[in-house]
């Protein structure tokens, strides 16, 4: 469970990373803790999977990967594994989940699909496709970008206490 | 314009930002170079746009939030407008106007369902609105947005 202070870390781990050389020394003086306890709390998130990873994350279109497309699949249940097994090893893919399909969406398995063009999408998902024996798709590229960002978690929370 | 180091360096630090007193010379020890340089063009690729983020990445699950996809059928001439207000909403991460019969797709995420269902019956009715799909998640097999730059 993560306790009070876990909370005040990820919060304030949420704002931008200085950029800095001692950039945990400065995090952990904003929350008021010592740097080695910072260091030991982030090492605990890791291992207990609440963090994925401590990185950078690009602005896709930007670094050149232009076309993104959701992919959205009909993949029978007893299947769903193997197929995942394909799409997560392709580096293009970078979401992959499975969802309870509805009445008037039959698709169960979704990816998120990177390219630097649509026909670079497409090669890719027949390529997934063939690969993976899943061969009922849809691709949808995106044609604008309304918003893209990072969670900010526990604010709401605290703008409510 | 991104030079090779430029490149080399983004390859690297989308895997990492290392857990040390100075992680910035240990990426800079991995690419032959040195600290300064290194954040340096740290900052200059911040501040141009090419990163979007830097530090921790969560697991939205693992810290207790439910999250899906909400895929919405929209009248084109109110599209911009029911983006916007969608927009509103802190746990909208992502938001894409796509070709299809739906044409907004939109990721959620939310500390409890309740706040959830209350979102997506709120974007129901905002006018323009023709359908609406949950698509909540059901297993989770790969989140991990890296590219690689060559």
């Amino acid at each position: 469970m993560l306790d009070a202070l876990d909370k005040k870390i990820i919060t304030v781990l949420q704002e931008d990373f200085p950029l800095v050389p001692e950039p945990y020394r400065e995090l952990a003086a904003q929350i008021g803790i010592r740097e080695e306890e910072l260091l030991a709390r982030i090492e605990k998130y890791r291992k207990s999977g609440e963090l994925r990873r401590v990185g950078a994350v690009l602005r896709h279109r930007e670094v050149g990967y232009a076309a993104n497309a959701l992919c959205a699949w009909r993949v029978s249940p007893a299947r769903l594994e193997a197929v995942a097994a394909v799409m997560t090893a392709s580096p293009a893919v970078t979401h992959c989940y499975s969802r309870m399909a509805q009445e008037n969406w039959p698709y169960n398995f979704y990816i998120m699909l990177h390219g630097h063009t649509r026909e670079e999408c497409r090669a890719l998902a027949a390529g997934l496709a063939q690969q993976a024996e899943a061969s009922d798709y849809v691709m949808l590229f995106s044609t604008r970008e309304w918003k893209k960002t990072s969670m900010r978690y526990f604010v709401e929370e605290e703008q409510h206490d | 314009m991104l030079t090779d180091f430029d490149k080399r360096l983004l390859n690297v630090i989308q895997k990492e930002i290392p857990l040390a007193a100075r992680p910035f010379a240990v990426v800079a020890e991995r690419l032959n170079s040195d600290e300064a340089y290194v954040l340096e063009r740290l900052r200059w690729l911040r501040s141009q746009g090419f990163i979007r983020r830097m530090g921790p990445f969560f697991d939205s699950a693992r810290l207790g939030y439910s999250g899906t996809l909400v895929a919405v059928e929209v009248e084109p001439a109110s599209l911009a407008e029911v983006a916007e207000r969608i927009n509103l909403y802190p746990g909208v991460t992502h938001n894409y106007e796509r070709e299809g019969p739906y044409n907004l797709w939109f990721a959620l995420l939310s500390p409890n369902a309740e706040a959830l269902d209350r979102i997506l019956r709120e974007v129901a009715l905002l006018p323009g609105v023709r359908r609406l799909v949950n698509l909540p998640a059901q297993r989770k097999f790969k989140v991990n947005v890296q590219f690689t730059l060559e």
